[in-house]
């Protein structure tokens, strides 16, 4: 009842609808279109991950999909163990990599071989696209919406 | 009221030169308007005393030749002239209306992927070099037929309706013409009263995503199909607005309108009344 007063009083013009699923639509086609950009993502990523935990670098995935009223980045970072001071975040991070410590070799309890995908909502800023006339758009975009 | 953030013209147009301007009209989605706003910006320069010739790079969905009103005398084609089989004169068809108009047909029966990418370049040069203006008519897609028609131009007109669809194509298109060409942007269908009441993308909200230098805004109107039935653009009409908009569009690009592109006046009660054309 509210909502049909909602509607009859106060209706959203289709355009406003319009712009919305434009600025979605084209937020993740620009997304998809800068490869080099979710490459240089996924590494940072991994890499501020594995301050934590093992990762396997080499089969982690991140992409992104239009979900119903914004674009979600998906990353899906298989786990192979847990580092031993996980608990608390790393002092100042030392400078060269710290070496990697092989993850328990037979408990199967601490392995996690597969990991469900990390739904990270959609940064207010997202990561750089090719054009920088694109940036513009898709940074001012986001800002609106 | 209308005012867009970018400046409408971003640079003065060259002076006149001996090779003339080649400008492929494009828009990624098929069905809003490119072989139409080719004939009529086309007609429109000719009109200005500029020689022009109008390339219909649709090979295989050629168009160009009958939204004109030339198809009758089309007698060969591009491929034609590629191939050696026709004389460049031989093969361009003069309009009677406007004298200083030409058209280079397109090739009904053959397939994109027969048209070489570097001979249409060489076409275009070789057109460019007797003439003011080349207008390319470019085809729906961004395959191998658009990859053809943009090779040789320098300048580019994106044809964008109010509509998601076409934006979404609009925007992929711009990303891929680069920063070689210079784009600008003509905004096609406008229907002001639906805009009003919020019911259509404003030119505005078209703008706003693809950012292009507007050339001009061309409403939806009968009088546009109606002149397409007959193969009469209606920028040959004086007295149609639209026709007036298509000829604002052409003294834009000659460099000798600086004026900002308007949007359309809604027809009133008595236009629809009486606004009489069949």
């Amino acid at each position: 009842m509210l909502d049909f007063f909602k509607r009859f009083f106060n209706p959203e013009p289709s355009s406003v609808t319009a712009r919305e699923r434009l600025r979605l639509v084209l937020l993740s086609d620009h997304l998809a279109l800068a490869p080099d950009v979710v490459e240089s993502l996924k590494h940072d990523l991994i890499a501020v991950i594995s301050k934590y935990v093992d990762v396997d670098a080499a089969n982690c995935d991140v992409t992104f999909e239009q979900q119903d009223r914004q674009v979600a980045m998906l990353a899906n970072i298989p786990i192979l163990g847990m580092k031993p001071a996980a608990k608390k975040p790393p002092e100042p991070p030392p400078l060269p990599e710290p070496p990697r410590i092989d993850p328990a070799p037979v408990s199967a309890a601490v392995a996690e071989p597969e990991s469900e995908p990390v739904v990270v909502p959609e940064p207010a800023a997202p990561p750089k696209p090719r054009r920088r006339r694109r940036r513009r758009a898709a940074v001012s975009a986001a800002a609106h919406g | 009221m209308h005012e867009l953030r970018e400046d409408p013209l971003p640079a003065a147009p060259p002076p006149p030169q001996p090779r003339g301007r080649a400008i492929v009209v494009t828009s990624g989605k098929g069905g809003v308007g490119k072989t139409t706003t080719t004939a009529n910006v086309g007609i429109a320069l000719a009109a200005t005393g500029a020689r022009v010739v109008l390339v219909d790079a649709d090979v295989g969905l050629r168009n160009l030749d009958i939204v004109l009103g030339l198809e009758a005398r089309v007698r060969h084609h591009v491929l034609d002239v590629l191939e050696g089989n026709a004389d460049l004169d031989d093969a361009l068809v003069s309009d009677k209306r406007v004298p200083t108009l030409k058209l280079l047909a397109a090739s009904q029966t053959r397939e994109k992927d027969d048209v070489d990418t570097a001979a249409f370049r060489g076409l275009i040069e070789r057109l460019r070099e007797r003439c003011d203006y080349v207008l390319i008519d470019c085809p729906a897609g961004i395959e191998k037929g658009f990859q053809n028609a943009i090779v040789g131009a320098d300048e580019a007109i994106v044809v964008c309706t109010p509509e998601v669809s076409a934006v979404r194509d609009a925007d992929r298109v711009v990303g891929l013409l680069g920063d070689r060409l210079s784009i600008r942007l003509i905004v096609n269908r406008l229907r002001p009263a639906l805009v009003r009441r919020g019911k259509m993308l404003s030119v505005e909200d078209v703008n706003a995503i693809l950012r292009l230098p507007l050339l001009g805004i061309i409403a939806d109107e009968p009088g546009v199909i109606v002149s397409t039935n007959k193969g009469e653009p209606i920028s040959l009409d004086a007295g149609s607005q639209t026709g007036e908009a298509y000829r604002k569009i052409a003294r834009r690009i000659t460099g000798s309108d600086t004026s900002v592109p308007e949007a359309p006046r809604e027809a009133s009660f008595f236009d629809k009344l009486f606004g009489g054309q069949r």
